[in-house]
């Protein structure tokens, strides 16, 4: 039952993510953590740090990384299927319509509306782990501000805008950091 | 038999190839499309250039991985139903195998202090890497100047971030919308 919930979950998220790894995002959050609460939001924070270093799409390290938590490696095959499965009949689907017509104005038509609504999907999911970051999933307050996160933040963005370093080294060198801070100052 | 040969060994290296790459790409869906380009256009000649281009054009128009939907368009074209299943085992495998040792580690790891602050660094960077995503394609959206698109931009994320509402829902009426305009703008255009 959990297997095909697994399925069911990666399936719709599959479905609903067009135009790449970042607009998969939401969803994945919406289904793992809102709907079925198979991961907290912190873990959903670590699977982008994790998803974001490791090599493959998103969608599947997604369906991999809950898989296994919530049941094994049967979980990730289930959950991995469920990613493929939407992709191997709608891409046909599509090759099919696109060798027949030999016109995507109408597939163009409704990608030029995803688009904006996928920033701000994309912007929303961004703003929940940007508050982990600077309230620890505390109440919004300056009292409850994490000086160390915020930095870090700022640095980050800072290196990735101005600086156009690669995001895999700005992480390192935040988890570094933090680390570091950690130990020398024994905070947390 | 010859040529069976031939085939099956047509598909085992298609199944290598996809596997190779997917292994060893950082970095989403438009990164591995260009090294399947090098690998089937350049080196192996499997597809022309411009075949690719529009298989690319498809990938990223359909629902799911950009990754994924390459595999299945290349894998048919190359070895049929036999070939789009080898291309997407290939793509497959390497994120399964990786995500599924690394989350034994992860909770055996996660709880260790050390761990934890390492994690909780490298999220302000993922925070950071986000919020650079949505400047840099946010700016594409406005430098259109389209006050319909600015709309429905502002509109999605105030349904998702303030009201609630559910990220399906929000990429089904922004899809719906665009194809209903398109149909009129083409009509107006006939007529």
């Amino acid at each position: 039952m959990i297997l095909l919930e697994l399925f069911g979950a990666f399936f719709e998220i599959a479905l609903f993510s067009i135009g790449g790894g970042y607009a998969a995002m939401p969803l994945i959050r919406s289904q793992v953590v809102q709907a079925h609460g198979w991961m907290t939001m912190s873990e959903f924070a670590d699977l982008l740090t994790i998803a974001e270093m490791t090599p493959g799409p998103i969608q599947l390290n997604a369906a991999t990384f809950a898989g296994m938590r919530v049941a094994g490696f049967p979980g990730a095959l289930c959950a991995s299927l469920g990613v493929v499965t939407p992709s191997l009949v709608l891409v046909s689907l599509l090759a099919y319509l696109y060798r027949r017509y030999k016109s995507l104005s109408l597939i163009q038509g409704v990608l030029g509306f995803l688009r904006p609504a996928v920033v701000a999907l994309i912007a929303s999911a961004g703003l929940s782990v940007l508050l982990l970051v600077l309230f620890d999933g505390q109440r919004i307050t300056m009292a409850n501000l994490d000086g160390l996160g915020a930095g870090l933040f700022l640095l980050a963005l800072f290196l990735l805008r101005r600086r156009k370093m690669s995001p895999i080294a700005v992480m390192l060198l935040c988890g570094a950091l933090s680390l570091a801070a950690g130990v020398l100052f024994g905070a947390g | 038999m010859e040529k069976r040969m031939h085939r099956s060994a047509q598909l085992l290296r298609l199944f290598g190839s996809m596997l190779v790459i997917s292994a060893c790409t950082f970095g989403g869906g438009f990164v591995i499309v260009s090294l399947m380009k090098k690998k089937f256009v350049d080196e192996y000649g499997w597809l022309s250039e411009s075949e690719m281009l529009d298989y690319t054009a498809l990938a990223q128009s359909c629902p799911g991985a950009i990754a994924v939907n390459a595999a299945i368009l290349v894998g048919w074209r190359v070895g049929g139903a036999a070939g789009m299943l080898a291309a997407v085992l290939g793509t497959v495998l390497p994120p399964l195998g990786i995500l599924t040792v690394i989350t034994m580690f992860y909770s055996a790891f996660a709880g260790n202090p050390h761990v934890a602050m390492l994690l909780s660094g490298m999220q302000a960077g993922v925070a950071a890497v986000l919020c650079d995503v949505v400047l840099s394609m946010g700016r594409g959206v406005l430098s259109q100047r389209s006050a319909i698109k600015n709309a429905v931009m502002v509109a999605a994320f105030l349904a998702v971030a303030v009201a609630g509402v559910s990220v399906a829902w929000v990429i089904a009426g922004a899809a719906l919308l665009g194809a209903l305009l398109q149909m009129i703008t083409r009509k107006e255009a006939g007529a």
